[in-house]
């Protein structure tokens, strides 16, 4: 029972904690923004991880949920239809959800590269279209509303961020399950079959392109959802959130957390969202970090963060972890130094080129220098090529290291 | 009639340089599967280098040696990037396409700032060649449509009359039997990859000073470059002309017209009520759906003919 | 012992990072400056957070306000997005700042009003003021008026008067034609000049009145064929940035004859990707560079120079923001009216504040938080030494004055009814 429950009993802990340990306005707009991320980059692995479905497009489901939403807040607003803010989310998701059901039957009828381009194409000209019919989109300013309604089932104002917060929570920690549980249905694990062999799931009876229909429909549902909520948090929705920069973010944070397991999409999407928030006021080259971020993962990390976490999980129940841990801070300490090779380099790079005033000096951690003199330069490439010549042999010793763990393992199973 | 005229010569001048763009994105699609999402930013590239070289060295240096650069610099990120990543497979593949564009960008800004750069058209070449009607039609774009023109009789023969050529045109359908015939496959894609990026290169040496050279000019045509091959086919030059030029077509001569509903509906006597159902519907005009139509065009061939109009087979 | 340091490291590491951008002194008076620092408008962003950089470091050797306190400017990079600028509006209140700054994009004006409005209701022991350089869409001081913003800039429909009055003096013009972006600012401006023309100069025909997709056409020599063939004598666009510069460029190419009313074509990097196609370009302003030549104030032209060299590149990048100038000393003296940086008493003090520029009075309007102030109709041209001395982003072309509407003149009837706490 605890095992079973455990994990999401303490994910509800987490989340009624967090808001008040850090309670600064910008802390908890960036919680929630991380967990509507959650339920949207979820809800996108939905396509990518458990369809095979590569979607440029799926901002569109998000952008409409959130453009209903807060036409409906405006509504009740005005007297309309007395919905309690609590389930305006449930509007954006029946929105994404209708949506969804013409594009979705449209551009499922393929797979593989012709459905990414169909996305690509579709979200062109609904962005497009944003533009072309201003007195639903609001044009370039967009659509605000005021999310104090007079209709609570709480009787919580939602004049807050933390109150918004807990909102927020309360339908992660609903769609997450949801989603969760999707994966265990009959539909859930024939997406993954017509994922992996598109030509024999048809012999067993199933039409793929339904499918592949049902699991898109779904996930255009849940990410109704998750633009209900930022249009809650936001009090304003506009053409940004529905084209095509929305929807590579969530690519980029899904295939950074890792399409392969469940709880991938989450860490991606509370790291990319992090990073995305924070370097922007520490650094003006957040772009490079996080783009060089992005490629290491692909290069040398296909399954994400979580695939490098599962990887280890069989060693970890072995109980043959710690003899990597060692290794692993080694290596870790010749990242470091490349890393902060690297990092000085691209600063003062930076700083020469783009600050507005280069030629004063430059702080880092505490230390000022001048950015056009040598030897930060000197400093960065060496400690570049430091790290790099230390961390060759590191590497190799950790690949020797995990084949005798490997080895290990497998004996004590036959033993 | 001057405006019939005149927008077929702009027409026929953008689609030729749509063509130069998309001839190595087609023939890279086609051959290795991937949509590379990093092929305007060689464009971009090539626009960059040309203004760095023409500072120097002038604009016929820069002609030659900004594509010659691009195409290493091409051929190089294959060897070293896709072909590393290959064995993930195309969504891997195609995201790394898409991180480098990102990257290219973001140096881009690094190294020659965020303004916009004044890369103008070579004096030599900045006068007007004849008169049509009541515009005069600059020779720069005599000059481009020369020059595309030029590739695409090139590249046409270079793929049916060589060796290479042939062996490309081969693996573009059968990419496992050429492996098979002892060709070095790999060696091929890297050619591939280094020519395309080329002519991306070139595109943007000719097309950076007649258009504009800024850090967004990758994303103002990387779509409509998509739109071309997939519409001509991929693999397919004669189809990725054709789907240049028609995109062109289509994009000037929306440009022309400023009917909307209203007026279709006016032809069958009826009459909008002061306040209809969805009022922006009506009063959308024939050219303000110019960006729109590619992309329709675009999802209708998706749908109904995938392999586009001279493509040989689907993804 | 080697872990626990690197341990000790890393966390000293993640601190600084964390906490090497927020000031802990509360001395200077801090003005937020919102706008795009990075991405395709970074270059927009960039210049203005240098005008605003530099008016701060002339007020502060100057002797700063209220008796010594000075000021000091914080950038974010809302990257001219709305959510994202609604994020960093949050980290500046944080932070502690009661001021912010704001001018590209009226989609991220917009927000920041209602969000502006919305915190100060919500929290009024933490109000905060908006001040608007550039974001110039009429109803943020007219029906969408708001206590908490001040505009800086003239807004479309008061740059649209200045336009049509030149063309009003100009008999030989009876044909129009309006090309603009598909977008809400587009719009505004085409619909202001059909209303003024018609009501200035019922005999002009409009011959034209095309919207084209923002940022996405590349070549525009379809529509220059399209104003050749309805045969119109003065253009009136509302372009900026690529959408101008091509526009310009496709202008120049055609050989098209007619005279063009832009409210952007000096706009920060659109002259030095027109080059020579800046030629007999008009636009409208309230500061260009050769004013100081025509109303011979040479301290004008020291004070350009002195930016120039300073920021702008060697005028690679020059002066441009001329209302930053008037809104950074009419800051400085509400501070001093109302004797503290309270957002509410400076608000009062700025209601209805006259100041006097180097080229005349301008008015903070009381009722709309609108500011008045001469617009000039200028026409770009080689440069000659004499009237036009100086020349916009080294192209070799600069502006020279045409038409000057007054301060007063500039006003447009307000529909604003605002709330006052």
């Amino acid at each position: 029972m605890l095992k079973r429950y455990g994990v999401w009993i303490a994910a509800a802990l987490i989340l009624v904690i967090l808001p008040q340990i850090f309670d600064s306005g910008f802390a908890i707009t960036m919680l929630s923004e991380m967990c509507i991320a959650i339920i949207f980059a979820l809800s996108y692995n939905m396509l990518l991880g458990q369809g095979g479905m590569l979607s440029f497009g799926h901002a569109v489901f998000y952008g409409f949920g959130g453009f209903i939403s807060i036409h409906a807040i405006n509504v009740v607003n005005d007297g309309g239809v007395p919905i309690p803010l609590e389930l305006i989310p449930l509007v954006g998701g029946l929105a994404g959800f209708i949506f969804a059901i013409p594009l979705g039957y449209i551009s499922t009828k393929k797979a593989g590269t012709t459905f990414a381009l169909i996305s690509l194409g579709l979200v062109e000209l609904v962005v497009a279209c944003v533009l072309l019919f201003p007195s639903f989109f609001g044009g370039e300013e967009g659509v605000s509303g005021d999310r104090m309604l007079e209709f609570s089932l709480t009787g919580v104002g939602f004049g807050s961020g933390i109150e918004v917060f807990y909102l927020i929570a309360f339908w992660l920690i609903v769609t997450s399950a949801l989603m969760y549980l999707q994966t265990q249905t009959p539909l859930g694990r024939m997406a993954n079959a017509v994922r992996d062999n598109p030509e024999r799931a048809p012999f067993v009876g199933y039409n793929i392109h339904l499918v592949r229909f049902f699991q898109f429909s779904l996930s255009g549902f849940f990410a109704g959802i998750a633009g209900g909520l930022l249009a809650i948090n936001y009090e304003i929705v506009n053409s940004e959130m529905i084209g095509a920069a929305a929807s590579g973010h969530v690519l980029l944070m899904t295939y950074i957390g890792g399409v392969g397991h469940f709880f991938g999409p989450i860490l991606g999407a509370i790291l990319y969202t992090f990073l995305h928030l924070t370097l922007v006021n520490i650094t003006m080259a957040g772009q490079i970090y996080l783009g060089v971020l992005f490629i290491v993962i692909i290069l040398w990390a296909p399954n994400g963060m979580a695939g490098i976490i599962m990887v280890h999980r069989p060693l970890w129940q072995a109980g043959l972890i710690r003899g990597l841990l060692p290794h692993y801070l080694v290596a870790l300490a010749a990242g470091l130094v490349v890393f902060f090779g690297a990092m000085i380099l691209v600063e003062i790079n930076y700083h020469l080129s783009l600050s507005i005033e280069p030629d004063n000096p430059i702080r880092l951690f505490g230390v000022e220098f001048k950015a056009n003199s040598w030897p930060p330069w000197i400093v960065s490439i060496g400690l570049i090529l430091v790290g790099f010549f230390l961390l060759r042999p590191i590497m190799k010793n950790i690949r020797l290291k995990w084949d005798e763990l490997t080895r290990e393992m497998q004996k004590g199973k036959f033993a | 009639m001057e405006f019939y005229v005149i927008s077929l010569l702009n027409s026929l001048v953008f689609g030729m340089l749509l063509f130069m763009l998309s001839s190595g994105l087609t023939l890279i699609f086609g051959m290795m599967g991937v949509l590379n999402f990093a092929h305007a930013s060689f464009y971009m590239l090539g626009a960059y280098f040309a203004f760095q070289i023409s500072q120097f060295a002038g604009f016929w240096t820069a002609l030659v040696i900004a594509p010659i650069l691009i195409g290493l610099l091409g051929a190089a990120v294959e060897r070293f990037g896709l072909r590393t990543v290959h064995k993930h497979g195309h969504v891997a593949e195609l995201l790394f396409t898409f991180g480098l564009a990102f990257m290219i960008e973001e140096l881009i800004l690094l190294i020659w700032g965020r303004v916009a750069l004044n890369y103008q058209v070579p004096s030599s070449l900045d006068f007007t060649i004849f008169r049509l009607f009541e515009s005069d039609f600059p020779v720069y774009r005599l000059f481009m449509l020369a020059i595309s023109v030029f590739i695409f009789v090139v590249l046409y023969l270079l793929l049916t009359k060589t060796r290479t050529g042939i062996i490309i045109q081969a693996s573009l359908t059968h990419p496992e039997g050429v492996g098979m015939l002892g060709h070095n496959v790999p060696r091929i894609f890297m050619l591939v990859f280094g020519g395309g990026s080329a002519l991306a290169g070139l595109a943007g040496v000719i097309g950076g000073n007649y258009l504009m050279t800024s850090p967004s000019m990758a994303i103002l045509l990387g779509p409509i470059v998509f739109v071309v091959i997939v519409i001509g086919g991929m693999g397919s030059l004669t189809g990725a002309l054709i789907a240049s030029l028609l995109i062109a077509t289509l994009q000037t001569f929306a440009v022309g017209y400023d009917y909307s509903l209203i007026d279709l509906l006016a032809v069958f006597n009826i009459e909008l009520g002061p306040e209809p159902w969805f009022p922006d519907l009506w009063r959308i005009k024939v050219e303000n759906t110019g960006p729109l139509l590619p992309y329709l065009l675009m999802v209708i061939m998706l749908i109904l003919r995938p392999k586009g109009i001279m493509g040989e087979r689907e993804s | 012992m080697k872990l626990k340091n690197m341990l000790l490291f890393l966390l000293g590491t993640v601190v600084c990072l964390v906490f090497s951008n927020s000031a802990f002194s509360a001395d200077p008076i801090r003005i937020a400056y919102i706008d795009p620092l990075s991405g395709a408008f970074g270059d927009v962003g960039d210049a203005g957070h240098k005008h605003f950089k530099f008016m701060a470091d002339k007020i502060n050797s100057e002797g700063g306000v209220l008796g010594g306190i000075q000021l000091e400017i914080v950038p974010f990079d809302n990257k001219i997005s709305a959510k994202e600028s609604l994020v960093q509006l949050k980290h500046a209140i944080d932070q502690g700042i009661r001021f912010i700054t704001q001018g590209n994009g009226s989609s991220v004006a917009g927000a920041l009003i209602e969000a502006v409005k919305k915190h100060n209701k919500r929290n009024p022991d933490k109000t905060v003021l908006y001040f608007n350089y550039a974001a110039v869409t009429p109803a943020f001081t007219q029906e969408k008026c708001d206590f908490w913003h001040f505009r800086f800039d003239a807004h479309v429909d008061m740059k649209m008067q200045a336009i049509t009055d030149a063309i009003k003096k100009t008999p030989s013009i009876n044909k129009v034609y309006l090309i603009d972006q598909d977008y809400v600012f587009g719009h505004a401006v085409s619909a202001a000049a059909k209303k003024m023309l018609k009501e200035k100069r019922p005999d002009i025909e409009i011959v034209g009145d095309t919207f084209h997709p923002i940022g996405k056409v590349k070549d525009f020599s379809p529509y220059v064929a399209k104003i050749k063939k309805s045969g119109a004598q003065a253009v009136i666009t509302g372009n900026w940035g690529a959408d101008m510069s091509l526009l310009g460029k496709s202008v120049k190419e055609s050989g098209l004859d007619a005279a063009f009313y832009t409210f952007y074509a000096g706009g920060l990097g659109t002259p030095s990707t027109m080059g020579s196609a800046m030629n007999g370009l008009r636009q409208v302003t309230e500061w260009h560079d050769n004013l100081s030549v025509e109303e011979d104030r040479p301290g004008d032209a020291e004070f350009r120079m002195s930016y120039n060299e300073k920021f702008g590149e060697g005028g690679k990048v020059p002066w441009y923001y001329g209302r930053i100038r008037t809104m950074m000393e009419m800051l400085v003296k509400a501070f001093n009216k109302a004797g503290s940086a309270d957002p509410k008493a400076v608000a009062y003090a700025m209601e209805g504040m006259e100041h006097t520029t180097y080229y005349g009075k301008v008015v903070m309007g009381a009722k709309d938080h609108q500011l008045l102030q001469p617009l000039y109709i200028s026409r770009f041209t080689k440069t000659d030494g004499k009237m036009v001395k100086y020349d916009r982003e080294n192209t070799g072309f600069g502006p020279t004055t045409e038409a000057k509407t007054q301060t007063m003149d500039t006003a447009t009837p307000s529909s604003c009814n605002m709330k006052r706490p």
